[in-house]
């Protein structure tokens, strides 16, 4: 395991030495482009809703829509094929090919002929394949592989496709600008388009009612591919097919925005094949309409493992996926090191450890499945609402218990009270059983924080269980904020002291709750205290009962029966704060992620609703006790500069702007980070194979926190990962906002 | 309020494509203007205009090399999208697909009645058309462009230029949006 973590940690750092900047460059330029874009589209949320549903009927139906759009394509005059796998698709078109007796092969991009490695299947009948697509151009002269599903070259920056192009071609006048590379990839394209005999192409969207093919292209060589050649072959995954040709609009509308950032591509195709357009004749003289079109359609409709994917409760919707990359290009692993270390045998991105497992199985998606943080900043980008996080979860629980048991088991056994089997993973049983290893260090500090300095205890952890020793390792509190809690009089004493500092104006009357999160309970106590005294300054009396962790880190780790038991725990655990007197305000903004999102999936519709309902990120409260009549002055209000970076799964619930106005009603002057994460992830920093990368992400953070007119400022963070990985990376200490606003 | 025919322009702009105006009257000179020879074309889907007409020699029946060799090609939409800045291209069983897409130079026509608003309004024309005629028809915006070669660029398979001209065709339609871009 040792050995594997260092290979994969050598893996990640070449790959950012070498096409990390290029990588970094291109899926940021995407990814603004998306915010932009969605800005401009009032209806986004609607839309969103519109294609989630009109994808979620097109799988359910399936089977009958296949039935009719194949109707549909023979009655146009085409054919459709439905191939049960990637040797059925390619003996299929190999076929077409051999039968058209065809030189010339060309293609236009399509995920879906990579998935079944279309081109050297046709390679095989002696034909030229050529790829038209500039980008997948680059990669065929290069013998690579795509490392983005929708720019399949980003890796590569414009300085190495010269080089590559000067030297393939071994040209005179060596290539150097854009315009100079695109001018000669276009001309020795052309010559292969204008003589082809065959186009193949994929299909964004099939609609069966009227058998129309929709391509989103920019370049404009799947348009000349289609028309040029007699003979059209479109390949496309059964999951493309949509049910009429109105249903088309929303996503046309959503994925040029999600993809590259961009309103609308520059051309998107609607074409019913055998399309009416003349061929091109290949002789120089011959008029092009002279001779009445006899055009020839087949459309590849491809299984490979989806249909069983339909059937797979979790798996199915992917099926969902429109291949818009917005979930690669919003993710902040992703934009350090691309899809040839955050991807599989053919697609990248958080989504792709559903294709991956779906059409490749599990192995494929086991090499990248964990650079997924559950930061879920992707979820709200994905224009059909796929729960992407959620399937990495579950693939990653599927392939850790297939695992074997590995020899260091005896060193988390009672560490690890945990429902899963015993081979699972040791790094990911350790990393999820974090609570009793807080609960026992805590009573044991400090000499648990010593023991971890002793020589030797670093090498240990990190040989055994992959901690890497670059890493501080949290420093555990002996007084819990429970036991402190307890200790200055409980809830009785919490409720005078509210009640001494509620002002008249105040139109709220319930009690809070504070969850003790394991962090805040053994690690970050200070913030807890602060937060029960900002509650009690606002007027609202606090009770900090005994509640245990709410599962985040066994769910990170793929762990879900162990969340399951986790969250039932937690119900059980606050049935006596009944509902209509208590709400529940959560300090760390990832287990209020877990009460209010994955809890849906761990929970009884009824115990999660109730939970969700009255669970309030701190400031999040306090803004509406602020709203509600509570007095900000009763807030520390020293009128300070901040540099505030909001926690990513809080900003995927709408949340840090509450904290940005608290923190400003109470005067202070707050500019907040510009990043999708910072790179901690929980545990994910902490792991040898995966500290340069974290660091790496981390690094975007750092330097927007060490700029010109924020290096002086105070810096405050709301999540632990965030506080963990701002602490090693600035010379300043991070601060939770709370405690900016204590004025204990 | 600005009209839709001002905002289909401004995002015509906005999509890197030059805007024009000409009525039936105008048209042979608008063209003279934008067409650099040789010229290709196909008949656009509205009587209002001839191509045979013009000042400037346009090949409607091309050939091969007529067609891999021309700078400019005219051809008129069904459509014009507002919000998008697109136009919507017909493939018939004519040139216009061809026409289109190979030479460098795309000229566009489109009639001022035929700009709708939105997609959503250009799909309650498009949808019967392909449902009933089985028709194929491109949503064009702006020239082809990549970012494949590390910097964007406008030109790859596709146009490198697009001109939309808009046909006004409606005198009352013409004296209520004012100007003469």
């Amino acid at each position: 395991m040792a050995a594997d973590r260092r290979e994969r940690a050598a893996r990640i750092k070449r790959i950012l030495e070498t096409s990390g900047d290029s990588v970094e460059r291109n899926t940021l330029a995407f990814n603004r482009g998306r915010y932009e874009t969605i800005d401009e589209l009032d209806e986004y949320e609607a839309l969103k809703d519109r294609a989630a549903a009109i994808k979620d009927d097109a799988i359910d139906r399936l089977p009958e829509l296949i039935d009719e759009v194949t109707e549909a394509v023979e009655e146009n005059g085409g054919t459709v094929y439905l191939a049960e796998d990637a040797a059925d698709a390619n003996d299929y078109v190999e076929r077409i090919v051999r039968e058209r007796e065809a030189e010339t092969v060309v293609k236009s991009k399509s995920m879906t002929t990579e998935e079944i490695d279309l081109a050297d299947g046709i390679e095989s009948t002696g034909a030229d394949v050529w790829e038209t697509d500039l980008g997948e151009f680059v990669l065929q002269i290069a013998d690579d592989a795509p490392s983005h599903i929708v720019a399949p070259a980003i890796h590569r920056s414009r300085e190495e496709i010269a080089t590559l192009f000067n030297e393939y071609y071994d040209l005179e006048d060596p290539l150097e600008t854009a315009d100079e590379l695109t001018a000669f990839a276009r001309d020795v394209l052309s010559d292969a388009i204008e003589n082809a005999d065959v186009a193949v192409t994929g299909a964004n969207f099939v609609t069966a009612d009227t058998g129309t093919i929709a391509l989103v292209t920019s370049e404009g060589n799947a348009r000349k591919c289609v028309a040029v050649p007699e003979t059209h072959v479109a390949v496309a995954g059964v999951e493309k097919v949509v049910p009429t040709v109105g249903d088309l609009r929303p996503f046309v509308e959503l994925i040029g925005r999600s993809a590259t950032g961009q309103s609308i591509t520059s051309y998107v195709s609607l074409l019913t094949p055998p399309i009416d357009t003349p061929a091109l004749p290949d002789d120089p003289g011959d008029r092009i309409a002279d001779d009445p079109p006899d055009r020839d359609f087949h459309l590849v409709l491809l299984d490979n493992g989806r249909m069983a994917m339909r059937d797979d409760e979790q798996l199915r919707e992917t099926l969902r996926c429109i291949r818009c990359s917005a979930c690669l290009n919003s993710c902040a692993n992703f934009q350090q090191v691309g899809g040839h270390a955050f991807g599989g045998e053919t697609y990248s991105g958080g989504i792709a450890t559903g294709w991956e497992a779906g059409v490749h199985g599990e192995d494929s998606a086991e090499t990248f499945n964990d650079l997924c943080t559950g930061c879920s900043r992707c979820v709200n980008q994905c224009p059909v609402r796929i729960d992407v996080p959620w399937i990495n979860t579950v693939v990653r629980n599927r392939i850790a218990n297939g695992a074997d048991r590995g020899r260091f088991d005896h060193l988390v056994r009672g560490l690890v009270p945990d429902e899963e089997a015993g081979g699972y993973p040791l790094q990911k049983r350790l990393f999820g059983n974090f609570e009793s290893l807080a609960k026992l260090a805590s009573a044991t500090a400090p000499v648990s924080n010593w023991l971890v300095d002793l020589p030797g205890t670093r090498a240990t952890l990190e040989y055994a269980f992959g901690v890497d020793r670059r890493r501080e390792l949290p420093t555990f509190e002996r007084e819990s904020l429970v036991d402190w809690f307890e200790a200055r009089g409980g809830e009785a004493a919490s409720t005078k002291r509210a009640n001494r500092a509620r002002t008249p104006s105040l139109e709220h009357d319930r009690r809070a709750v504070l969850y003790p999160d394991v962090y805040t309970n053994y690690v970050r106590v200070e913030r807890g205290k602060a937060a029960v005294r900002v509650l009690e300054s606002l007027g609202v009396p606090v009770a900090v009962p005994d509640v245990p962790g709410s599962g985040r880190a066994p769910l990170s780790q793929g762990m879900i029966g162990t969340a399951q038991r986790q969250a039932t725990a937690v119900v059980r655990a606050l049935q006596s704060y009944a509902p209509a007197e208590y709400d529940v305000v959560v300090v760390e903004p990832s287990d209020l992620a877990m009460f209010r999102g994955e809890y849906e999936k761990l929970l009884p519709p009824a115990a999660f609703e109730a939970l969700a309902d009255r669970s309030y990120e701190i400031l999040e409260y306090a803004y509406g006790l602020l709203e509600n009549g509570a007095d900000p002055d009763t807030l520390r209000t020293d009128g300070r500069r901040l540099a505030y970076h909001g926690h990513c799964q809080q900003r995927t619930l709408g949340l840090e702007p509450y904290t940005v106005s608290v923190l400003e009603r109470a005067g202070h002057d707050v500019a907040t980070s510009d990043v999708e994460c910072c790179g901690m992830a929980g545990s994910f920093g902490y792991k040898r194979e995966y500290y340069e990368l974290s660091v790496a992400v981390g690094d975007r953070l750092r330097s927007q926190f060490v700029a010109d007119g924020m290096a002086d400022r105070t810096v405050v963070t709301s999540g632990t990962s965030c506080h963990e990985q701002l602490d090693a990376l600035l010379e300043r200490r991070p601060l939770h906002p709370v405690r900016v606003l204590d004025s204990h | 309020m600005t009209g839709t025919l001002e905002r289909f322009e401004d995002a015509v702009r906005g999509a890197t494509a030059s805007t024009h105006r000409a009525t039936p009257e105008t048209i042979g000179s608008v063209l003279s203007e934008l067409l650099v020879e040789p010229a290709v074309g196909a008949p656009p889907p509205f009587d209002d205009v001839s191509l045979a007409d013009l000042p400037v020699s346009v090949a409607t029946e091309p050939t091969r090399q007529q067609l891999l060799e021309a700078s400019t090609g005219v051809t008129g939409a069904i459509l014009g999208i507002a919000s998008y800045g697109s136009v919507v291209l017909r493939s018939t069983a004519d040139v216009d697909e061809l026409v289109s897409l190979f030479p460098d130079r795309h000229v566009v026509l489109v009639r001022d009645r035929d700009v709708v608003d939105d997609m959503a309004a250009a799909f309650d024309d498009l949808v019967p058309l392909i449902a009933d005629e089985r028709a194929d028809a491109i949503v064009a915006t702006g020239p082809s462009a990549t970012a494949d070669m590390g910097a964007l660029v406008y030109g790859v398979h596709g146009p490198t230029e697009v001109h939309v001209v808009v046909v006004r065709t409606d005198s009352h339609a013409a004296d209520g949006t004012g100007g003469t871009g």
